[in-house]
């Protein structure tokens, strides 16, 4: 049995200016395997994620015909219920931590979080834990960050940070929305060596989230391509470049290559019509 | 997490009330040479206003003497600072009494009354403020809204007429004007040890319940109305913070760790919101301190703000300068109290 099952999923905000549709009508099945979402800005991939955990706030609406995980119907589930799928079950990694983490708030305090309110654990065992989960990101003086606020920390260690404060309930799936967008390109692949190293060994699902097509080709089994909301091809990783629709080439064509010809980058050809 | 401050925390604290202290003793200087600028510039001729004017020449010519006015103005000011300093604002010109001790008797009716308005003010207020931004857009956040508009538009003198009229004229819930019922006035005189010139505190400090509750009674009604005044802002005030922290990536990851929705706003996000609330309810509590004058007069309470505004119908400037510094003290105090929970509360502006 699949692991998140989504049909026909659709989220619109009513703003002002009109009913704005941010995701059109996206299937996907899910089992413990790992799942890119590519697409540009603005194509509803975030959307997608954020829907599965139901943090759309008002005014946005999300609507689907089926989505479900673990056999658990995710519409129907009472707020309480989201809440206890929210962290043991489901994490998400978001892409800046100068955000993403509270600022008057010590990272140990917000790593243990979990474990002393839902898991009731002692202030000691709770220590323990996130310091093991610190260690397990790589950071080599976990109690001294433990103890530091978030702006004490640069963005590789604070997304290190995020991601340890999220797989510390050791959750089935984990969604990774753009982990390292917001890095530096030197620390990106570390984080990523880690994320990826994490996921593999505890056997979780994983939908990466990312506008960069070959980083998610490298990283997942299958790919599934957006763009206005809606999926428009998805394919194996390992077919990437034999993928037929056009905005997909689109997509791997505008993205330089070290050693190719030294022509201007083409631009993105959009069509309205992929989407309808 | 900088290892370069390596000077132990002791001389760092040392170096650190010093340059507070120093800060402090200059932003003071600076006051006083604002009143004294102040006072020399006001047509008011400081002989004329203690002889009257019907003084002979030798008359004035010894008082201006006695007063020092003859000495350049650098040494006047030095001679002024100094006084200050030492708590001497010279000599109340319409009571013969010094002005520091009049002071002294005002000063605590609106440090009482002020105090328990800020109380309401936040306890009602931040609470408010929370519920209409969690739910924006909801009856309680258009009642929010209408209970702050009321309190921004409605005349202050107006409510406080209203309100006498309807719960001390109508209903006789409380008490009148005055700080506490005639009969008990001469009582509190001379019955009880005036510690701190707040009848609340002095009473309870003397175990005087009924003359306690008396002083309630009376009070409650002006400081509802300054703290239905400072709720309005406060609440609207802590709505936007709250809209704007709520907004934030950092309350997502909150939820995303299946944190309970009371425990996103009130821990969350309102550890975010303090840092600049604190600003706002110390600007709003030294506003009331300043004296409100409206209020007082309506209330038939003896507070600074009818001080000074009294002092000034007479042309008594020593007085008007004293309560003027004694303001000033407020907001530099004030400013420095928030400066100190600012840095409690925000981790970023320790540094």
């Amino acid at each position: 049995m699949s692991l998140l099952s989504v049909k026909n999923l659709r989220v619109s905000f009513d703003t002002e200016a009109g009913l704005v549709e941010a995701v059109r009508g996206v299937s996907f099945e899910l089992g413990r395997e790992r799942l890119g979402i590519v697409g540009e800005s603005g194509s509803g991939k975030t959307m997608t994620g954020r829907a599965v955990l139901r943090l759309i706030r008002p005014p946005g609406r999300i609507e689907a015909d089926r989505m479900a995980f673990d056999g658990q119907d995710l519409m129907r589930a009472t707020e309480r219920e989201m809440r206890a799928l929210r962290g043991p079950r489901i994490a998400m990694v978001m892409q800046d931590p100068k955000y993403s983490l509270n600022p008057v708030m010590k990272v140990g305090a917000q790593l243990m979080e979990g474990l002393r309110q839902r898991d009731r654990l002692s202030r000691m065992e709770a220590h323990d834990k996130a310091i093991a989960a610190l260690e397990a990101v790589q950071i080599r003086d976990p109690g001294r960050v433990m103890e530091a606020y978030p702006h004490e920390l640069s963005g590789g260690m604070g997304q290190r940070v995020m991601i340890a404060m999220m797989l510390i309930p050791n959750p089935d799936l984990l969604i990774a929305d753009e982990p390292t967008s917001a890095l530096d390109v030197t620390v990106q692949a570390e984080v990523l060596a880690i994320l990826d190293g994490l996921v593999r060994n505890r056997g979780m699902g994983l939908i990466f989230i990312s506008h960069d097509l070959r980083l998610v080709a490298r990283f997942c089994d299958r790919v599934l391509v957006m763009y206005k909301g809606k999926v428009v091809e998805e394919l194996a990783a390992q077919d990437l470049m034999q993928a037929k629709h056009p905005y997909t080439q689109g997509l791997l064509n505008c993205l330089p290559r070290i050693g190719g010809p030294r022509q201007p980058l083409p631009g993105l050809d959009r069509n309205a019509d992929w989407a309808v | 997490m900088s290892d370069t401050l390596a000077a132990s925390p002791l001389t760092r604290t040392v170096k650190r009330l010093i340059g507070v202290a120093a800060s402090l003793l200059f932003t003071f200087i600076g006051l006083l040479f604002v009143t004294f600028i102040i006072a020399r510039i006001v047509p008011i001729d400081p002989v004329l206003s203690i002889l009257g004017d019907r003084a002979t020449d030798a008359q004035i010519a010894a008082e201006r003497l006695r007063l020092g006015l003859d000495e350049p103005l650098w040494k006047q000011f030095g001679i002024y600072v100094w006084q200050a300093l030492q708590g001497d604002f010279g000599i109340s010109i319409r009571t013969r009494e010094p002005v520091i001790a009049e002071i002294a008797r005002f000063f605590p009716a609106t440090l009482e009354l002020a105090t328990l308005a800020t109380i309401f003010g936040v306890a009602l207020g931040v609470p408010a403020g929370v519920l209409a931004a969690t739910k924006p857009g909801s009856w309680a956040d258009q009642i929010v809204r209408l209970v702050g508009l009321m309190g921004y538009s409605m005349p202050v003198f107006w409510l406080g007429l209203m309100g006498l009229l309807l719960f001390y004229g109508v209903l006789g819930w409380v008490g009148g004007p005055g700080r506490l019922d005639a009969a008990y006035d001469m009582m509190f005189e001379f019955e009880v040890t005036q510690r701190s010139g707040m009848i609340l505190i002095d009473t309870a400090l003397a175990g005087r319940w009924d003359m306690f509750a008396n002083a309630i009674s009376h009070i409650i009604l002006p400081a509802g109305l300054l703290g239905y005044l400072s709720m309005a802002y406060i609440s609207r005030m802590t709505r936007s913070f709250m809209m704007n922290e709520l907004g934030q990536e950092y309350i997502t990851t909150a939820r995303v760790k299946g944190m309970p929705e009371r425990r996103v706003i009130w821990v969350h996000a309102m550890r975010n919101v303090m840092v600049p609330l604190i600003t706002v309810v110390a600007l709003s509590y030294a506003s009331l301190l300043e004296g409100a004058v409206l209020t007082e007069t309506i209330f038939g309470w003896p507070g600074l703000g009818s001080y000074i505004t009294d002092a000034l119908m007479a042309n008594n400037m020593p007085a008007v300068m004293g309560g003027t510094i004694v303001v000033g003290m407020v907001y530099i105090g004030l400013n420095l109290l928030s400066d100190i929970l600012y840095k409690l509360v925000d981790p970023r502006a320790r540094t």
